[in-house]
């Protein structure tokens, strides 16, 4: 059969639908072979998981659907059916001959679309379809309400940018998303609680997300698994299935972004050297990140090139360091609205994280005194440890290029953020007073000029924003229903607002929505704005 | 013997499999699979699954020759054990492994011990009858 489906289904769908089968018992895995084929579907068999991640990794599209045994000598099934949903974002079956409610349970937690008992039947087999088409419409709609957002995001390009224009457009877009949430809702939830009915929906708020985006860059995208960042995030409530489901989503947000990106670069003109449509450099900025000290090893996906790569990608590095995550919490805590005005440089400084945004190109030009604040941890809620803003941006340079040439030189921008929240402490730029700060934070036209000092401190949290997820334009829809991962593959807070609009019309508008309110720190109309908001708060310009 | 016998034998020696309890419903669904693509599809897992299911005796007689015995091992071996009887449908086997397992829940090495004794010889009669069977069928 040929292997034609990629994201439409075949014609005589599901016939060739592509099957991993993970299995350690020789037997079985003959069985299921055999049992398969007879489905018509095209089957590919493995008795190791590692194996089986090799395989899945090295054809990223070239299957539909994995199968695997819960007990493996090499690696628990549990851990693979992690591994597969977070790199993958394949649906994955659960077997096993034991039936016992509790590890059903476990697996549904774990992310399994299906828990089939041993000895399995023809018909349990013929209906694994269901599980490859119900993905593709959740993520046809999620997709549509990206869209959607972006559209009316763009709409309001060139229009005087308000709180109240933003707002109006996060709300459209919530509206959207309500409404396809609706929609959506069982199919994020049905695991959610077996007792309970799909009435409990997490939502995942900017302070949630946050404390996500964190515990993901702490782990590193290499070792993340739903556990691991469930127990780091310290949320009692929240299970693993919660989050793994908001991971998955999460990346496959990132992955939309990044293609939504990688179109809109090219029609801005901004040059995105790399960032091939399906990668995900939204993990993290790609460069300029080496001045932080924390290495975010996400190895899965490394955006240096833009393309999700697994590979293990020093945060240090130039290369895309997925990050990816932006801390919402941290805007989310912070109630102040920081606007400011951030030179270019400064911010590009700050942002220069793995865009292929169509976003100034954070040349480091001159301006590196905006980055004298080095950003240690301490964004320690922020999980932006990487984020340091040093002098030396040699880092950042790199990134240069990523953007096409924005010329911000000299330019400043306004950064309004409106925070909720305080800021996170930004250890760096001392110089930059409360007044200043103040002075600066409440909506102002959207490209303030700022201090180099102020630029510098807001450099600094952009970047430690930066090492959230680069947001791209209007791709960042972080709401409190859609527990959409808010995928930016540009270092938002680089191509934010800090930097110069008048490149792109994109940037513009992404400038001007660097909004950060409470409500709307999710609403990130534009990628870099989400960037520029978590950084912000991270940075906590109170410091100042 | 005529095909029409050997067939009939064939049949009479799969019904007393079944009726004795030895076989389940999985062997059916093996035969079902059989084809012309595979047209001895189930003597292969047959025999896949007793190469397969020798090395986990092994491997648990091992285990249990042990003087402190590994119960969380044991039990381990023997879920994968039951894994593999499950996949020819090998009804008795099965029981006992279930049987052995709780007494390796229980911590019971004398109960393990007598149980993996019980489970041996079923293992070994259902193979004798499954050759026997295999052996009539290529007639």
């Amino acid at each position: 059969m040929d292997n034609g489906c990629f994201s439409s289904p075949r014609r005589d769908f599901p016939a060739g639908l592509r099957v991993l089968v993970v299995d350690d018992d020789p037997t079985w895995l003959k069985i299921l072979e055999k049992m398969l084929k007879k489905c018509n579907y095209e089957v590919t068999t493995c008795c190791l998981a590692r194996h089986a991640l090799n395989l899945l990794r090295e054809r990223k599209d070239g299957y539909d659907i994995v199968i695997s045994d819960v007990n493996m000598p090499d690696m628990d099934g549990f851990k693979l059916l992690e591994l597969v949903g977070l790199e993958m974002d394949l649906p994955v079956i659960m077997m096993s001959v034991d039936g016992e409610t509790s590890r059903v349970m476990k697996g549904v937690q774990h992310g399994a679309c299906d828990y089939l008992l041993k000895p399995i039947r023809m018909k349990e087999l013929r209906n694994i379809w269901q599980h490859v088409f119900r993905k593709r419409i959740h993520e046809a709609r999620e997709f549509e309400s990206f869209e959607s957002f972006e559209n009316i995001h763009l709409m309001r390009n060139g229009s005087e940018q308000s709180d109240d224009g933003n707002l109006f457009a996060v709300e459209d877009v919530t509206s959207t998303k309500k409404r396809k949430d609706a929609d959506n809702k069982h199919y994020d939830k049905e695991c959610l609680d077996p007792s309970s009915t799909k009435k409990a929906r997490v939502v995942w708020s900017v302070d949630l997300h946050q404390k996500f985006v964190k515990a993901v860059n702490q782990i590193g995208f290499d070792k993340v698994g739903p556990k691991k960042i469930l127990d780091l995030m310290n949320v009692p409530w929240l299970t693993r299935e919660n989050v793994a489901s908001h991971l998955q989503k999460y990346r496959l947000y990132l992955s939309r972004i990044q293609k939504e990106n990688d179109q809109r670069s090219s029609s801005s003109g901004m040059k995105h050297s790399d960032f091939p449509s399906k990668d995900l450099a939204s993990f993290g900025f790609q460069n300029s990140v080496n001045k932080q000290q924390n290495d975010v090893p996400v190895d899965s996906y490394n955006f240096s090139d833009g393309s999700l790569q697994p590979k293990n990608v020093e945060t240090k590095s130039r290369e895309g360091e997925p990050k990816g995550i932006i801390p919402q919490s941290t805007i989310a805590e912070k109630g102040r609205a920081l606007t400011g005005n951030i030179a270019d440089t400064n911010m590009r400084e700050g942002f220069r994280v793995s865009l292929n945004q169509p976003f100034v190109p954070l040349e480091s030009e001159g301006n590196r005194s905006v980055f004298d604040c080095s950003m240690p941890t301490q964004y320690s809620w922020t999980e932006v440890p990487h984020l340091q803003l040093k002098e030396d941006h040699k880092s950042l340079v790199n990134l240069g290029d990523n953007f096409s040439q924005l010329p911000l030189q000299g330019k400043q921008h306004h950064i309004q953020v409106d925070q909720s929240q305080s800021i996170a402490s930004i250890s760096s730029t001392p110089s930059i007073t409360d007044e200043e700060v103040a002075a600066c934070i409440e909506p102002k036209p959207l490209f303030a000029d700022y201090k180099n000092d102020y630029a510098t401190s807001v450099c600094s949290i952009g970047n430690a924003v930066v090492d959230t997820f680069p947001i791209q334009p209007g791709s960042l829809v972080m709401n409190d229903q859609s527990s959409e991962p808010i995928s930016t593959t540009n270092s938002g807070l680089k191509t934010q607002g800090y930097n110069n609009l008048s490149s792109t019309s994109d940037l513009e508008i992404y400038q001007r929505n660097l909004l950060l309110d409470e409500d709307l720190h999710f609403y990130w109309l534009q990628g870099e704005s989400y960037n520029m908001n978590f950084g912000l708060q991270n940075i906590g310009m109170s410091e100042y | 013997m005529d095909t029409n016998h050997s067939r009939r034998q064939l049949a009479a020696m799969k019904q007393s499999l079944f009726d004795q309890g030895l076989l389940d419903e999985q062997f059916i669904q093996l035969e079902e699979l059989q084809d012309d693509a595979n047209p001895n599809f189930v003597e292969e897992i047959v025999t896949l699954h007793y190469r397969d299911s020798s090395r986990l005796i092994s491997s648990i007689e091992q285990a249990l020759k042990e003087r402190n015995l590994d119960f969380n091992k044991l039990d381990t071996l023997m879920h994968q054990f039951k894994g593999s009887s499950s996949s020819i449908g090998a009804k008795k086997v099965k029981a006992e492994c279930n049987l052995f397992r709780e007494y390796c829940r229980a911590g019971n090495a004398e109960g393990c011990m007598r149980s993996f004794q019980q489970l041996k010889k079923e293992h070994a009669a259902l193979r004798k009858k499954l050759e026997a069977y295999f052996q009539v069928s290529r007639v």
